[in-house]
């Protein structure tokens, strides 16, 4: 039982606070969506797995990188294959030409596949790209921050929200292992049915089972006082909190998007977060509950928050400062080079790496 | 503590009928009667669950400690009952025991110091200390068991109510789960609400017990001491029938007590003729060196295996000794690693969870999907003699777990299998149900069926298993008649059996029988 000691062991360590390495995907994140550069994209990538390489520690969300980076896979092949289908035409050479599959009139303009530009071709992997990174970043900080405790830590006010993500979070793996009996189960009966019949047998019993079990935890949990110390009176404080977080939403999106009204943009967000931060501290007076061995935060968290926070604004000024270093990038210019402050983003990036586990919790 | 007053709770049908009961502080009290009788019901009014979470029409009044249920939700008694269910899996709500075990103090706002020291106090109190930092998915049966009792026992609650939660466990960690609750009756003062199938495991500890009887008006309530309430409910242990059987007074309850009423039977008994099974005819199934491992872990060493017709083989072994691993191998449904699996006609595997093979929408339309090609209502007829009375146009889910299992064994049965293997049949059955399936299985034992059983109910198999082979460790350490296997302990013997030692009778049919042929 090799494993089980393994994980025991490993249960003793802590990477550190949640909410610290969101701060660095975050800002990881940000990178990405603002840097152009293919090479900087790639080596951005890397330093995001070196991350979750050293730092992941063993436990169910573990794999939460690999699957990211298979979906990042997908996300980058689906982003070159719409432009095999629907791509629009450029200037450059073409690669190859397809057949053409003609549309009806009345789809004026589109034709499906056709002739392949290299130009077209190469822009849509690097958006996909772009795409890849972020989630591959939200795997990484996944796996090396179980996101069972980074829901542990939200504020008092979101607490019973967070601890309802949570069991929806953990259900799903709970879905799986039910199905895989299921199926195995029913393979006794014989020939297993295909199609939409085959999908029925299995869908039914699981997930007649998962609403059973979903009853029983929500009857186990009310005895055992979920939800008791909510006093009456924050449904003020509900509606405030979710307009600003799509304040706070629309604001993120405005500002990474960069499509001008960058200003109105910027207000949004800091309004978004100012109320939402507001009205958490309204919410967390109604509610009283304590937490067992909150995590500390320490200076290894600081470290990893600046560093996100460090790559987020150096790829935010680099690509003013040098936009073509960093910002958008096109075939015609030529080999991407790799600008000095690019190193900048990518060290930020990657330094949690090599930050110690705290002993103990 | 606890005082009902003639409670009554329906649904669709009248569940309970004007039950009255006073509990006292610091006892254990135990509810019995057969399924479907409304334990779960009464036990669901005490935690406030009925109605707040149920619905249903509720007529009298529970109070806690002088707190009404009907204006108290459950959550506002979480600091006053505790309730643990029969999957501790299904209620958990974080990934590692101590986070668990914190869940409801943070619920109720303890203090962060005050916190830890409770934690401690429980950690010491159900030993599980050794495992404060493993995760909950690692945990075996007995051990997330006592997880659960102690995630609510550290909101220091003044009643525990627990729903059959040794339903799901092998001997050994049933016996740990019902010892941790017999110390905090004894030592902490907890009043404790037990609903339990397996009574020979627990009437020894109770200090009251409330048998629910069943009628069309809703179940009717007897309650008493132990011993006064079992000399005339419909279910009782094994010992407390035998007391019945020999007219003992007052009737025994633990084995200790029988065995000190016995000297007179089993002298009477001393040279009682012992029951014959039938001898088994051919070989229907045989496994040779039989290996079957997960990764690097094996579940089954090289195992050896000949089940012939009519014989009823028992498998035993505590949980993860491979029982299962080699039911599944030996239906052919799961790959060996090495060595092989011949089968003189189909063999049919009723899995551990029976509502698995199921998934149409109606009794009728999964006794049609079973049918041979041909015989049409073959499963049907089959159903009928295994449970009579199934009604057809239900959902499976809503039978009652005996009559599922019926189900899964007919749809199982119907395309002529010769070869049946159960994985624990009994889990969640009552006594009555449990008779019937014994009766079911030697039916088929006598028309030629070669039948084999993974159980750790030895009650159950001494009704039925003629041979038994016992796994550990993924090997055979046993395997032989069923009789001697059965009376060579003096711990896992059936309850019968350690009375009357050294006698080889196993049932309290076998002893009247016994006495009958003299």
């Amino acid at each position: 039982m090799t494993t089980l000691a393994a994980e025991h062991n490993d249960s003793l360590r802590s990477t550190g606070h949640p909410l610290a390495w969101w701060a660095w995907a975050a800002g990881c994140a940000v990178a990405a969506s603002r840097v152009g550069n293919p090479v900087v994209l790639v080596l951005l990538l890397l330093a995001v797995v070196l991350v979750a390489l050293a730092r992941r520690p063993a436990g169910p969300w573990h794999r939460a990188l690999e699957a990211g980076l298979l979906l990042g896979a997908v996300v980058v092949l689906v982003r070159t294959g719409f432009y095999l289908l629907l791509g629009l035409p450029d200037s450059s050479p073409v690669l190859v030409t397809l057949p053409t599959i003609e549309l009806p009139a009345w789809f004026s303009n589109v034709s499906l596949l056709g002739e392949v530009h290299v130009a077209g071709l190469v822009q849509a992997a690097v958006a996909g790209l772009a795409l890849a990174v972020l989630i591959v970043t939200v795997g990484a900080v996944n796996a090396v921050a179980s996101p069972r405790r980074a829901l542990r830590s939200l504020p008092a006010s979101l607490h019973h929200l967070g601890s309802a993500a949570v069991i929806a979070v953990s259900a799903a793996p709970q879905l799986l292992t039910a199905a895989r009996r299921v199926r195995r189960a029913q393979r006794l009966r014989g020939q297993p049915a295909r199609g939409l019949r085959g999908l029925a047998a299995t869908l039914i019993p699981v997930l007649a089972g998962a609403l059973d079990q979903a009853l029983d935890l929500a009857a186990s949990m009310d005895s055992r006082g979920y939800a008791r110390a909510q006093r009456g009176g924050s449904r003020l404080v509900g509606a405030a909190l979710v307009i600003a977080l799509l304040a706070a939403a629309a604001g993120g999106y405005g500002l990474l998007a960069a499509t001008g009204a960058t200003t109105l943009s910027a207000v949004l967000l800091a309004g978004g977060v100012l109320l939402a931060v507001g009205a958490s501290v309204l919410a967390s007076r109604s509610v009283r509950r304590t937490r067992y061995r909150a995590e500390p935060w320490g200076w290894p968290e600081t470290v990893i928050t600046t560093c996100g926070v460090l790559a987020a604004a150096t790829a935010w000024v680099g690509v003013i400062l040098d936009p073509a270093g960093l910002g958008p990038w096109r075939l015609s210019t030529g080999w991407p080079g790799l600008p000095l402050l690019a190193l900048g983003i990518l060290a930020a990036a990657a330094v949690p790496a090599f930050l110690p586990d705290r002993e103990g919790r | 503590m606890i005082e009902i007053e003639n409670l009554s709770v329906g649904y669709d049908a009248p569940v309970l009928d004007r039950l009255s009961a006073t509990i006292d502080e610091g006892e254990l009290c135990l509810v019995i009667g057969p399924t479907g009788s409304g334990k779960s019901t009464l036990l669901g009014a005490i935690s406030a669950r009925v109605p707040h979470l149920t619905g249903g029409r509720v007529a009298g009044r529970v109070r806690i400690d002088g707190r009404d249920t009907r204006q108290h939700r459950p959550r506002d008694l979480a600091d006053l009952v505790g309730v643990v269910g029969q999957d501790p899996a299904a209620t958990f709500t974080t990934d590692v025991v101590e986070d668990e075990l914190a869940f409801t103090m943070e619920q109720l706002g303890v203090p962060e110091p005050l916190m830890r020291r409770r934690l401690e106090d429980v950690l010491d109190l159900l030993d599980l200390a050794e495992l404060r930092r493993r995760p909950l998915a690692t945990l075996s049966g007995g051990q997330a068991q006592r997880v659960a009792i102690g995630a609510v026992l550290t909101a220091q609650p003044r009643v525990l109510v627990l729903d059959e939660p040794t339903s799901a466990l092998d001997p050994a960690a049933a016996e740990d789960v019902l010892a941790a609750l017999a110390r905090l009756v004894h030592d902490a003062g907890v009043t404790v609400v037990l609903a339990e199938h397996r009574l020979e495991r627990v009437v020894g500890f109770a200090d009251r017990v409330i048998s629910l009887t069943p009628t069309p008006d809703g179940a009717t309530a007897a309650v008493g001491a132990p011993a006064e309430v079992l000399a005339r409910a419909a279910v009782a242990p094994p010992v407390t029938r035998l007391g019945r059987l020999a007219g003992w007074e007052p009737l025994p309850l633990t084995v200790r007590d029988a065995r000190r009423a016995a000297g007179d039977l089993r002298t009477r008994l001393g040279s009682a003729v012992v029951p014959r099974t039938p001898a088994p005819g051919e070989e229907l199934l045989r496994a040779d060196r039989l290996r079957v491992t997960y990764g690097s872990v094996v579940a089954v060493r090289d195992v050896d295996l000949s089940v012939p017709a009519g014989q009823i083989l028992a498998l035993t072994g505590r949980n993860g000794a491979g029982k299962s691993s080699l039911l599944w191998a030996l239906a052919g449904a799961l790959p060996p690693t090495a060595g092989r699996v011949r089968a003189g006609g189909r063999v049919a595997l009723v899995p551990q969870s029976p509502e698995d093979l199921l998934f149409r929408l109606t009794v009728v339309a999964e006794c049609a999907a079973a049918d041979p090609p041909g015989e049409s209502g073959a499963t049907r007829t089959l159903l009928d003699e295994l449970a009579p009375g199934v009604p057809g146009e239900v959902n499976p889910r809503d039978l009652s777990e005996g009559q599922r299992l019926a189900l899964a064994l007919a749809v199982q049965l119907a395309p002529g299998a010769t070869v049946l293997l159960l994985d624990e049949p009994t889990r969640g059955l009552d006594y009555g149900a449990k008779a019937r399936l014994a009766e079911v299985l030697i039916g088929l034992r006598d028309a030629g069926h070669a039948v084999v059983v993974a159980s750790h109910d030895v009650e159950f198999l001494a009704q039925v298993a003629g041979r038994i082979v016992q796994l550990a460790d993924g090997q055979v350490v046993t395997d032989g008649p069923a009789r001697t296997v059965l009376t060579d302990s003096a711990l896992t013997a059936p309850q019968v059996a350690r009375v009357l030692a050294p006698v080889p009778l196993l049932s309290v049919a076998e002893v009247a029988a016994a006495l009958a042929g003299r």
